[in-house]
């Protein structure tokens, strides 16, 4: 793959900083205000927040980390990553809350009752 | 123009070996996050986040290291168009900023010790200081690397290659400036609402 000499000029790249910084300050106010003042009840509130968190990933991956701009290598790494991530953080989540039913000290006939209260099984 | 190219070649490999350090960095923090995700509530009936965190102080924080993602980005476009002292300018504006965040979160931790929730009041203790722990070592890594640029670019001349770790300098604070959004919202917006 050949290289690409840049051709954008210093103005948009100056815009690139302007905008990415206003952006995330914007969306960081956002998701505190919304927490703070409490508009919708906490269940919807945790997605707001965590939608509004990666709208901001993406704000600094696109202004600031530049993905995109040279080596297509960056993208697939931090694709990879992103992968790795899911997996690790939403695969402890789900198999630590199931373990959890385990650690309770109940005989097998409660556990039998408190997972069917809890989740239909 | 052919030794232009080559150049940009070798910054260009150099760029993502880096970036790939990043992603492992990335996977080093997304187990300290899911560490802290399964035992957000495991309190020992000590206190939770909803009693400890203080949420104004961490929005301060999160302004300190968003502005200087941004001062860090103006020292870059300074230095691609040759402006040495604009350049040391924004990079000590950045280390200055760099340096208040660090002193508000050894603030912070110091009062939840002295308070006696330190690591060792609850596992959910444990894991909060972990992970912010974890970044706040890597800001302090980050301001060691920062002055020794300074110090090289106020005694030496300016070179192509401070360009160039000046570049992989921006994509590391950029990269400390995403995982503090997720601590700020996963630790601190959500562990804040009980």
């Amino acid at each position: 793959m050949s290289p690409r000499i840049e051709h954008r000029n210093s103005q948009t790249r100056y815009l690139s900083y302007i905008v990415g910084f206003i952006l995330s300050i914007l969306t960081t106010l956002a998701a505190y205000l919304a927490v703070v003042k409490q508009v919708w009840p906490m269940e919807t509130l945790v997605y707001i927040v965590m939608g509004i968190a990666v709208v901001q990933l993406a704000v600094q991956a696109v202004f600031f980390l530049h993905i995109g701009r040279g080596s297509h290598w960056k993208v697939v790494t931090f694709a990879f990553a992103i992968l790795v991530v899911l997996i690790v953080v939403v695969g402890s989540i789900w198999i630590m809350n199931n373990l959890d039913y385990n650690m309770m000290h109940m005989t097998p006939e409660q556990q039998h009752i408190y997972m069917l209260q809890h989740e239909g099984i | 123009m052919n030794e232009v190219i080559r150049e940009k070649e070798i910054q260009e490999k150099k760029t993502v070996g880096f970036w790939i350090y990043l992603m492992t960095d990335l996977i080093l923090f997304a187990s300290l996050f899911a560490t802290f995700a399964v035992l957000r509530t495991a309190t020992a009936g000590g206190p939770s986040g909803a009693e400890l965190f203080d949420l104004p102080f961490v929005l301060l924080e999160t302004m300190i290291l968003l502005t200087s993602s941004f001062t860090v980005g103006l020292a870059i476009l300074g230095a691609a168009r040759g402006y040495k002292k604009q350049t040391i300018f924004w990079l000590m504006v950045t280390f200055a900023l760099g340096v208040a965040f660090l002193a508000l979160e050894l603030t912070e931790f110091n009062h939840l010790v002295a308070e006696g929730n330190g690591w060792d009041r609850s596992a959910f203790l444990s894991a909060f200081f972990t992970l912010v722990g974890t970044h706040g070592l890597h800001i302090a890594v980050g301001l060691l690397w920062l002055g020794v640029m300074i110090y090289r670019l106020v005694r030496f001349k300016f070179k192509k290659t401070d360009l160039n770790r000046l570049a992989l300098f921006g994509l590391f604070w950029h990269f400390l400036d995403v995982v503090w959004i997720f601590i700020f919202s996963i630790v601190y917006l959500i562990g804040s609402m009980a």
